[in-house]
């Protein structure tokens, strides 16, 4: 793309935008180099800061129009660099798309603009007695739009299901430029799920511009404690025996003594000192359920060599103790100067054995490993610490990061479980896909993408060749829609 | 020429006993067919569209026979190819609360392989008649439901992983064995409810569920539309998570409202009374499902119509659709998960098709106005001549586009689905 493309565009783009809100200059354009996943850094050609859907659509036709890139991008909290920009591409922000159009609790649901703030969902929510279930650990400032894009999850996913399960209804800006809406208030629309096929497609299908969320009634009762085990095999045990007894709890989260440690020295959650691994189980639901499995959750975790538990008496305590898990990935930092946050997934019964594992292939090559993670369904954070400023830490830790990847594709299980694929996982897909996966999953990108516009170089490690690329706007190429006409 | 691609599906099956000449009885929705394929495994399977791809053979996936009068017939039909081969539990990992089946499994037989480990696969779409039951894949492409879907969801919500054949005869997998999974596309939810028009489903995973230690059911006759629409507000208000809300109305008599509360027996018990105080003193609690639960209503031959709406839009759709009955003279009989929007209508089967098309045109009027659809699943051929049975459909010209890129010759089900995809 050459300066003088750009320069056209730019004024494209300032016309329908206006000026404010087309970023040019290289200083500022720098604020939008990276996303959550800082090591990865790319200047966009352009930043777009489109204020309603129409002049959404009109940046993507305007990219279209100029054969250039986009890449969306909400609050830039993404950990796969997902929202990383394209050197010769448009930077599409939805920032200032951050109206919540409608709460309709009679419908249970919320109409969002797509750079609404998860909290803030729930924030309006709550007058009415209902929540959004999906709470990625940085809800405060993650986007809907974003969560969208990453299918995100949350710790309360294991009760409740990630954004895919909450999302109704979609208006999207197709990478045609075109608004489309997916979906709606009522469940099951008829045809294709597309729907389902873009929540999680990584900004690869288009950029949503509106969002309708499903919104949960509030639990009668919510019930935290903290059992502090000598190890985490114990822990582990004790999370098998929870779902073993038929308990779905909300949460189940578990931290290792390298992760307690941390978060003591960051937060002082006053977690039981000496622990070898902590877990936090939450239920919720009504009361009357709640307080009969309560009890046998504690019984569990006795049973499985739990010293002291602590049972959160008030809101307080309850926030006492997710404060220790909440603020563990950036705890972190204060015992190490530098580290990597893993995400990856196993069968939760596979998790002694893979924990043993990671531990060797940490000691094998100098570095710690911290393991955070959502235990009732076998999401593992591993946090890989090290030091930049000792030659040859980066890279090392960087091995141990796959390695506990390929670990968990051996183990059946997945190399992300909320973070995306983004651009930091594209080379692990072929490790669980074949090609003719991977091929089969480009389809739907080719109809929807055929240009290979929207966020290229994302998800997948070779692009398909996608073959006819129909018309940008519909009936502006006759022979195509004949072709169409005979094709169906 | 038709021996030479019966030998063809022969040798690629594997088993010569797995490919026949198809006879009346393989016939789809009064198309007839030219062969039926059984094949023992996905490879095989593969093997078999690859013959069929080459010879441009249309193709209509056959599962347990229960669904094959809804949605359009055929365009055109040359290979049946039925599932009764790949069957089987692939996989049940108890403690990780998983299932990998064929696709040519009974959801019938689940419960005998999940229940001895207390688990369940949350799917209970109501029986319909036919051979032994509906399948696993034929569920999936499908995209039935039951009452229970307010509180496990729907298969979207369930499945997990998925295997496929395309059209092409390429084998692909999407998802897989775990339930927190966000690397790469989500195959499974394309494919679900696509009614066969993207190819070959055979092997499915799903998240289980526990099976709750007790269950109760409470409910109650109200006087009117009205009055079911503010009790289904009123347990949706309250803190009580039943796992189903469901209305029964009858085209003569009143409505009745049905809830379904499950958990542990000391929980349950504490909620069934809750849920009675709170639809009334004419509310009953038992531990038997209404005679009515679940069950479509209307029988093989009739019509049969699914409606969604918001789910403030409910007794609205409610009251509309009795109102068309009425109107045009017809019985219309209607029940549904008023805890999640979603209803269903059935109408006789000997109604006159321009009356027919008139309610259809009604209540696709009182769905459009709840955010919702109508959706016609099954009618006589007379009805189906008169009456667009999918009605409008949002983001169809991507649909046309998905279907163009995984079954260019669109030799898979044409014509069944959505704006003749």
């Amino acid at each position: 793309m050459t300066t003088t493309d750009i320069g056209t565009l730019a004024a494209t783009l300032r016309a329908v935008l206006g000026a404010e809100h087309v970023i040019t200059d290289r200083q500022e354009l720098r604020t939008y180099e990276c996303d959550g996943l800082a090591q990865y850094k790319v200047i966009p050609a352009l930043v777009a800061l489109p204020g309603t859907a129409a002049e959404c659509a009109a940046t993507v036709r305007a990219c279209v129009d100029a054969g250039v890139p986009f890449v969306a991008r909400g609050s830039g909290t993404g950990l796969s660099g997902g929202a990383l920009p394209h050197a010769d591409g448009v930077l599409v922000v939805t920032s200032r798309l951050r109206a919540i159009r409608e709460v309709a609790p009679a419908d249970e649901r919320a109409v969002v603009e797509p750079g609404v703030i998860n909290l803030q969902v729930t924030r309006a929510a709550t007058p009415y007695g209902y929540y959004y279930a999906p709470d990625p650990s940085s809800q405060q400032i993650c986007s809907i739009g974003g969560n969208v894009a990453e299918n995100s999850g949350g710790a309360h996913c294991l009760k409740y299901g990630f954004t895919t399960n909450h999302v109704t209804g979609l208006e999207v800006v197709t990478p045609d430029g075109d608004l489309v809406r997916l979906g709606g208030r009522a469940p099951d629309p008829p045809g294709y799920d597309l729907l389902g096929a873009f929540v999680g497609s990584e900004g690869t299908l288009g950029i949503a511009t509106e969002v309708t969320v499903r919104l949960v009634r509030l639990p009668e009762s919510v019930r935290t404690l903290l059992a502090a085990f000598p190890s985490t095999d114990e822990a582990g045990a004790a999370t098998s025996a929870v779902i073993a007894a038929g308990v779905v709890p909300a949460a189940i989260e578990m931290m290792d003594a390298l992760a307690i440690s941390a978060a003591e020295a960051a937060v002082r959650c006053g977690y039981p000192a000496g622990a070898g691994a902590v877990l936090i189980v939450e239920l919720d639901g009504p009361a009357a359920e709640v307080d009969a499995q309560f009890a046998e959750v504690e019984r569990l975790c006795r049973d499985n060599g739990a010293g002291e538990i602590r049972v959160a008496a008030d809101d307080a305590e309850r926030a006492l103790i997710w404060k220790g898990r909440k603020s563990a990935f950036a705890a972190v930092g204060r015992i190490s100067p530098d580290y990597i946050v893993q995400d990856g997934v196993i069968p939760r019964t596979a998790l002694p054995e893979v924990l043993r594992r990671i531990a060797e292939l940490a000691a094998r090559r100098g570095v710690r490993v911290a393991n955070v993670f959502h235990a009732g369904d076998g999401n593992l954070h591993p946090l890989v610490l090290f030091d930049d400023g000792v030659a040859g830490q980066a890279e090392q830790a960087e091995e141990v990061s796959g390695a506990i990847l390929e670990l968990c594709v051996e183990h059946g299980g997945s190399i992300t479980g909320e973070h995306g694929v983004g651009m930091d996982k594209v080379t692990f897909m072929p490790r669980m896909f074949t090609d003719d996966d991977l091929d089969t999953m480009q389809l739907l990108r080719c109809a929807f993408d055929p240009r290979g516009l929207a966020n290229p170089g994302k998800v997948f490690p070779t692009p398909r060749l996608c073959g006819e690329v129909p018309g940008r706007r519909r009936g502006a190429h006759p022979a195509q829609e004949a072709g169409l006409a005979e094709l169906f | 020429m038709s021996g030479d691609v019966l030998a063809a599906l022969r040798d690629a099956a594997g088993d010569a006993d797995a490919v026949r000449p198809a006879g009346a009885g393989d016939a789809v929705a009064g198309v007839p067919a030219r062969y039926r394929a059984a094949p023992g495994s996905t490879e095989a399977a593969a093997a078999v569209l690859r013959v069929a791809a080459a010879h441009g053979l249309a193709v209509v996936v056959a599962g347990g026979l229960t669904k094959q009068d809804w949605a359009n017939p055929p365009r055109r039909l040359d290979l049946v190819v039925d599932t009764g081969r790949l069957t089987g539990v692939v996989e049940h990992a108890a403690g990780d609360l998983i299932v990998v089946v064929r696709a040519g499994t009974r959801l019938a037989d689940l419960p005998a392989r999940l229940a001895p480990a207390g688990q369940q696969l949350a799917l209970d779409a109501p029986a319909l008649p036919g051979g032994a039951g509906a399948t696993v894949g034929g569920a999936v492409a499908v995209n039935t439901s039951g009452p229970r879907r307010m509180r496990y969801g729907t298969v979207r919500d369930l499945l997990i992983g998925i295997t496929v054949v395309r059209p092409d005869g390429v084998v692909a997998h999407a998802g897989g064995k775990v339930v927190k999974n966000v690397a790469g596309y989500d195959l499974g939810k394309l494919f679900t409810g696509s009614y066969g028009t993207l190819g070959l489903i055979t092997e499915c995973a799903f998240r289980l569920h526990p099976l709750p230690a007790a269950g109760g059911y409470v409910r109650r006759p109200v006087d009117g539309e009205a009055e079911a629409g503010r009790l289904v507000a009123a347990v949706l208000g309250a803190q009580l998570v039943p796992s189903a809300l469901e209305v029964h109305a009858p085209p003569d008599g009143g409505v009745e409202v049905a809830v379904l509360i499950e958990g542990t027996p000391s929980g349950v018990r504490e909620r069934v009374a809750a849920t009675r105080r709170l639809l009334g003193a004419a509310a009953t609690a038992s531990d038997t499902p209404p005679p009515w639960w679940p069950a479509y209503p209307w029988r093989m031959g009739d019509v049969g119509l699914k409606l969604t709406a918001a789910l403030s839009g409910v007794p609205g759709l409610l009251t509309a659709a009795r109102a068309a009955g009425r109107r045009h003279g017809i019985p219309v009989r209607v029940s549904g998960s008023a805890g999640t929007g979603v209803l269903y209508a059935g109408l006789p089967g000997a109604a006159r098709p321009d009356a027919v098309a008139r309610i259809v045109a009604d209540l696709r009027a009182a769905t459009a106005a709840a955010g919702g659809h109508a959706v016609v699943l099954t009618a006589p051929a007379a009805v189906r001549d008169r009456v667009d049975l999918w009605g409008p459909v949002g983001g169809l010209e991507l649909m046309h586009r998905v279907k163009a890129q995984f079954d260019p010759d669109a030799r898979f089900a044409p014509g069944r689905f959505v704006g003749g995809i």
